[in-house]
């Protein structure tokens, strides 16, 4: 007798309980990262793949410190992008620092690369530079510091597979006049410096034009050896 | 023996008396500091007086005003370019009179006119705080001012329309943490520098004092404190409204624009008990009645055309947030049905929120909070419109329909 009074009323603390958990997960947004950025993904895509304006880059599986870095610009101002500066304004480093863990483990799969819209002769020059670059204009390859796969490589250096052709030339257009710099030595800057439009064009077209490797992700730190000083990836 | 062994102990007695006293002093002197970091957060001086990236309370960060750019001062104790030459008496007539220790007048853009209400303890605090950190030898950059305003003189003519000077004077009618709550509103909080409206020259008249009006330059329409029908806190609960200054998230919605840098530089390190009587202050000063809803200028059958787009637009794009009747999960997705931001006669708020999205301030209370995506660049002018019109009008909400050209307008509004 007892001991069913007890069981029953156990049975009624339980489902007490239960409701009381099913009533706030009904009034409360889920607890996830998820969630926490749905500010970003109109225009980076729901797991940072990107969408299908061309001017918006592909966040997913880049490297965390690189996203990091990017985040800490915004906020400060030092990269300029007005709706990006103003989301970013007031929030605290740990809470950047997880969003950008956020959308560097996440690993949609890259897009089929578009058919490209210039000349064979252009997407030459574009291998050329992206591969060999230009030692008598102090132009180095873009492999040498992203990567034989140009996957990039922990934790600085981004991949630059799954970028459109228009955002790869404007980024570098903003590094040749200033609205986009990083932390000294600016080496993006110095590269982009060196680079003629026509040659901004060329490397756009080609690395657009670039397949998904097997694997996508970036290689660990200290991998290889940058040709130069580069203040986003301190040795 | 014996005197040998007793001056040495009289010695160490007054070597432990002196050594107690010294560090009673010291501890005074770091508790004063202590505070004097705290008042200066509640004046938000930090954040004015410090650059994107720059040393802390070294200046250079660009106020843009109607009459041009102006730069902050370096107010750490640099002696050649900071305040180190100044005394607490030069820092106290400079905070309460608007006027530099060589009598020079301060362009208004500093908030003298609230910060004359600031105690001479307290301003003594600040002072003691100011001359504690690191000095920064860094020259103050010349204001990008046009003609006719780069002339300081013409601040003297602000000064007799707009400026009069007095501490705070308590109401003897009204309890100690409201009196504690105007303080800091009226004071150090600077509140009224946005929440009242600002006319041609710059100015607030006392008597709108917190009526609400449109930021300059910045285009977000700071609302009334003193009007249910805008951001009064009449029918809001402390406990809401403490939610509200001290985590940027409430029950009944969150901050964002400028507030959401109040909140974030300012207002999340006050304590429980001061943001607990700014809260009483805030609720005391709203007025009881509500003035009759906004009349609108659109006709009839276009708003009620544009309201019906307008809820196949929100449910398609709001509703699976703030609900398909407006309620919101809140504190973090905020409630839409009776939220003044949105009902509020000025729709600039609501349309910008739209398009331009935005997140709350990070604070300790919320540190990871929600954000809210720009839809700029997903919904035409007219949906925009559409959509804002339908939360204004819907669930109850007594706000009027906006237009296209409206939603346009704010487009081109600046986003920093």
């Amino acid at each position: 007798m007892f001991a069913r009074a007890a069981a029953s009323a156990a049975v009624i603390v339980t489902i007490a309980a239960f409701d009381g958990a099913a009533a706030q997960t009904t009034s409360q947004p889920p607890d996830t990262m998820a969630a926490r950025v749905e500010a970003c993904t109109p225009c980076h895509g729901n797991k940072g793949e990107g969408t299908s304006d061309v001017y918006f880059p592909r966040l997913a599986g880049k490297p965390a410190g690189y996203l990091y870095n990017q985040l800490l610009a915004f906020r400060s101002g030092r990269r300029k992008y007005p709706p990006m500066n103003y989301l970013l304004e007031f929030l605290p480093d740990p809470y950047l620092a997880a969003m950008a863990e956020y959308f560097a483990s996440e690993h949609p799969p890259l897009p089929q690369p578009a058919p490209s819209e210039v000349s064979k002769d252009v997407l030459a020059q574009g291998e050329l530079l992206a591969t060999s670059g230009d030692a008598g204009r102090n132009i180095p390859a873009c492999v040498s510091c992203h990567g034989p796969g140009l996957t990039g490589m922990q934790p600085g250096v981004p991949g630059l597979l799954g970028l459109r052709a228009a955002y790869i030339s404007a980024q570098l257009g903003a590094w040749r006049y200033g609205t986009r710099t990083a932390k000294s030595p600016d080496c993006m800057q110095l590269v982009a410096g060196h680079l003629t439009e026509a040659d901004v064009t060329a490397v756009a077209a080609w690395l657009a034009t670039r397949p998904a490797p097997d694997n996508p992700a970036p290689v660990p730190k200290g991998t290889y050896a940058l040709p130069f000083g580069c203040g986003s990836q301190p040795n | 023996m014996g005197s040998r062994l007793s001056i040495a102990l009289l010695v160490f007695a007054a070597f432990t008396a002196a050594a107690q006293a010294q560090e009673k002093t010291s501890d005074k002197s770091s508790d004063i500091i202590a505070h004097g970091e705290y008042l200066a957060r509640a004046g938000d001086c930090t954040a004015c007086h410090t650059a994107a990236e720059g040393r802390l309370f070294a200046g250079a960060r660009p106020m843009p005003t109607p009459f041009g750019t102006i730069y902050t001062s370096n107010i750490t104790p640099d002696p050649e370019t900071g305040i180190g030459k100044w005394s607490a008496d030069d820092f106290y007539k400079t905070m309460h009179n608007g006027r530099f220790p060589d009598g020079g007048l301060i362009y208004p853009a500093m908030p003298f006119a609230s910060y004359t209400k600031v105690t001479r303890a307290d301003s003594d605090a600040i002072f003691a705080y100011l001359r504690s950190i690191p000095p920064v030898n860094q020259k103050n950059k010349p204001h990008e001012l046009r003609f006719p305003y780069d002339n300081r003189q013409l601040v003297l003519g602000w000064r007799t329309l707009f400026f009069s000077e007095g501490e705070f004077k308590p109401d003897p009618t009204k309890s100690a943490e409201w009196n504690r709550g105007a303080y800091l509103v009226e004071g150090l909080g600077h509140c009224g520098m946005c929440h009242s409206p600002i006319n041609a020259l710059g100015g607030t008249s006392q008597s709108d004092a917190f009526k609400g009006g449109l930021i300059p330059m910045q285009n977000w329409y700071a609302p009334s404190l003193t009007s249910n029908r805008e951001a009064g806190l009449g029918d809001w609960s402390i406990k809401d409204i403490t939610d509200l200054l001290q985590t940027g998230v409430s029950a009944r919605g969150v901050v964002y624009g400028p507030m959401a840098e109040v909140v974030h530089n300012s207002l999340q390190y006050l304590n429980d008990e001061d943001t607990r009587a700014m809260a009483v202050y805030l609720k005391g000063i709203a007025e009881g009645s509500s003035p009759p809803p906004a009349s609108t200028a659109l006709p009839t059958a276009e708003s009620s055309l544009l309201i019906s787009l307008g809820k196949t637009v929100y449910d398609k794009n709001c509703a699976s947030c703030h609900g398909s009747q407006g309620e919101g999960k809140p504190p973090h997705w905020p409630p839409l049905a009776n939220n003044q931001s949105i009902e509020m006669q000025s729709a600039v708020n609501p349309i910008r929120m739209v398009l331009n999205g935005g997140y709350p301030p990070g604070t300790k209370g919320n540190p990871m909070p929600y954000g809210m995506p720009p839809f700029a660049g997903l919904l035409s002018d007219n949906e925009v419109a559409a959509v804002v019109s339908y939360i204004r009008t819907a669930w109850g909400n007594r706000g009027s329909p906006v237009s296209a050209r409206e939603a346009n307008e704010l487009r081109s509004a600046p986003l920093n």
